[in-house]
């Protein structure tokens, strides 16, 4: 059981929360000029870390609004980053 | 007379089933991972193409990652062509293969019932029976009345949140022991002198350019012709070593077990909708198991609520369990694709190969992925039966999607 901390709403449980995920995959700017693979890799790659992972968390239950946490995938625990960071917008 | 010492009558160490092996430093094969698909490979290299210099390199103990995990469920009920093909190939080796290994693997065809509960399920559940069926598959539709039949401890009242409104129903699915199948294969392998290598972590790849010729390992490095990866959960940490990504998120799936009771569940019985599945083993567990958990994690634990919500959906469904109790609950590490469809074949390394992206469903196929996986190994080209299942699919858009039939929410 985790204690995810919104950025708005402060530290809440899991389950309020919706995960998104690997954080800033960006969207190739120009869909037709990329290669087939190229856009397999942003449909469909994604980084799997056992250890540190930069992910995108949606507080469901609560402001409904996306952040971005730094998480360790083996022992859970939760690391803020950058306040710029955290509440960015991922493209 | 003197007390006896307690446990001094006891009987002698009875005869291990395979020798522990201590690695060499060559092999012609090397596979990564001692679980089910791992040792089944081996078994198939060994007897389908003659190859007998295998070590089997398992960073734990033999089988004690996801084969120690799952809960045990066979069928072939998938929806498309290609997944057909090799879940039946699958379940038609399972009939054969207690007395291709001699030893009891608790294969039982009991019976696989996925369960119906809106009419989008409905439709979903008549089309797959079709395919089913064109595929040469054994598979009808049951209506409710029907399904209570097949399973009578099953709550087909109309009250229910969400009622059972019929389900796909295939006659020749069923459960085995996983740890016996574990057992009966390694049985099998050291008899075929083959090294079962446990305690034994893959923690890198020997490279000349970008041929893969032998792994670095907790015990030394490995010289191998090939490398077979069975790593299943771990399979991305082993390919980010070469900077091969691969299209597969690693999350906690769990499972519980009730106390031993009289046998009271027939069959197997699977619902997506309100997301539980249940068996009875045969020594009087149930055995019931869930979703995955949402996020990214290799910590082999999930959250409670995810427990939660699977015992209430089991009780609803059979409302005789809440008087059972739930005595153990665990998690595995399960690599989940994008299409809920394994990932197999060759990869951009010669000389190495991957059988990865099992997900939530691997046990079933053990016996189909050892067949296939050892004639792509042996042959270096795919078995036909899983050629469509390549890495390659990811970029040519020919994905298998199978959330449908695969049972376990992605």
């Amino acid at each position: 059981m985790m204690l995810i901390p919104c950025p708005w709403c402060g530290p809440r449980n899991e389950v309020e929360f919706h995960y998104g995920g690997q954080a800033d995959v960006a969207c190739p700017r120009d869909p037709d000029a990329v290669s087939d693979a190229e856009w397999a890799r942003f449909l469909f790659f994604r980084a799997n870390p056992m250890g540190a992972f930069t992910e995108r968390w949606m507080h469901r239950a609560g402001c409904r609004r996306w952040f971005t946490v730094r998480r360790d995938t083996v022992t859970h625990e939760i690391r803020p980053v950058g306040a710029e960071q955290e509440r960015a917008v991922t493209v | 007379m003197a007390p006896r010492t307690p446990g001094a009558d006891l009987p002698d160490h009875p005869d291990r089933l395979w020798r522990a092996a201590d690695p060499e430093r060559s092999y012609d094969v090397v596979i990564v991972g001692g679980g089910g698909h791992g040792l089944a490979t081996a078994y198939y290299l060994a007897v389908n193409h003659g190859i007998t210099d295998i070590a089997v390199l398992e960073r734990g103990w033999l089988a004690g990652g996801n084969m120690a995990r799952n809960t045990t469920i066979i069928r072939s009920n998938y929806l498309w062509d290609e997944s057909a093909g090799l879940y039946e190939h699958a379940l038609k080796l399972w009939e054969g293969l207690e007395e291709e290994l001699d030893y009891p693997l608790l294969f039982s065809q009991r019976g696989v019932l996925n369960l119906a509960h809106s009419l989008q399920e409905v439709r979903d559940g008549v089309r797959r029976v079709g395919a089913n069926r064109l595929n040469g598959i054994d598979a009808e539709w049951l209506d409710a009345e029907q399904a209570a039949e097949a399973c009578p401890i099953l709550n087909t009242s109309p009250d229910l949140r969400y009622p059972v409104l019929g389900g796909t129903w295939q006659p020749r699915a069923g459960i085995a022991k996983h740890d016996h199948v574990a057992w009966g294969l390694a049985r099998a392998l050291d008899l075929l002198g083959v090294d079962l290598v446990q305690g034994c972590e893959v923690t890198g790849f020997e490279r000349a350019g970008d041929r893969v010729v032998g792994v670095q390992t907790t015990r030394g490095p490995i010289r191998a012709g090939r490398v077979a990866l069975a790593a299943a959960g771990h399979t991305s940490v082993l390919a980010d070593t070469l900077g091969l990504r691969l299209p597969l998120q690693s999350h906690p799936l769990q499972a519980l077990v009730s106390e031993l009771l009289e046998p009271v569940h027939p069959t197997v019985v699977m619902s997506n909708a309100v997301h539980v599945y249940v068996s009875q083993a045969h020594k009087g567990e149930l055995v019931l198991g869930a979703g995955i958990d949402s996020y990214n994690s290799y910590g082999r634990r999930g959250a409670f609520p995810t427990i939660e919500r699977e015992l209430a959906a089991a009780v609803e469904l059979f409302p005789v369990f809440a008087r059972a109790h739930a005595v153990r609950t665990w998690a595995g590490v399960v690599d989940v694709t994008p299409d809920a469809s394994a990932i197999m074949g060759r990869t951009p390394f010669e000389g190495l190969y991957i059988n990865c992206g099992w997900g939530t469903g691997g046990f079933k196929a053990t016996p189909g992925v050892g067949w296939c996986y050892a004639h792509t190994i042996a042959k270096d080209e795919p078995h036909p039966l899983t050629e469509p299942f390549g890495l390659e699919r990811f970029t040519t858009g020919a994905l298998i999607d199978e959330h449908g039939a695969a049972g376990v929410a992605h």
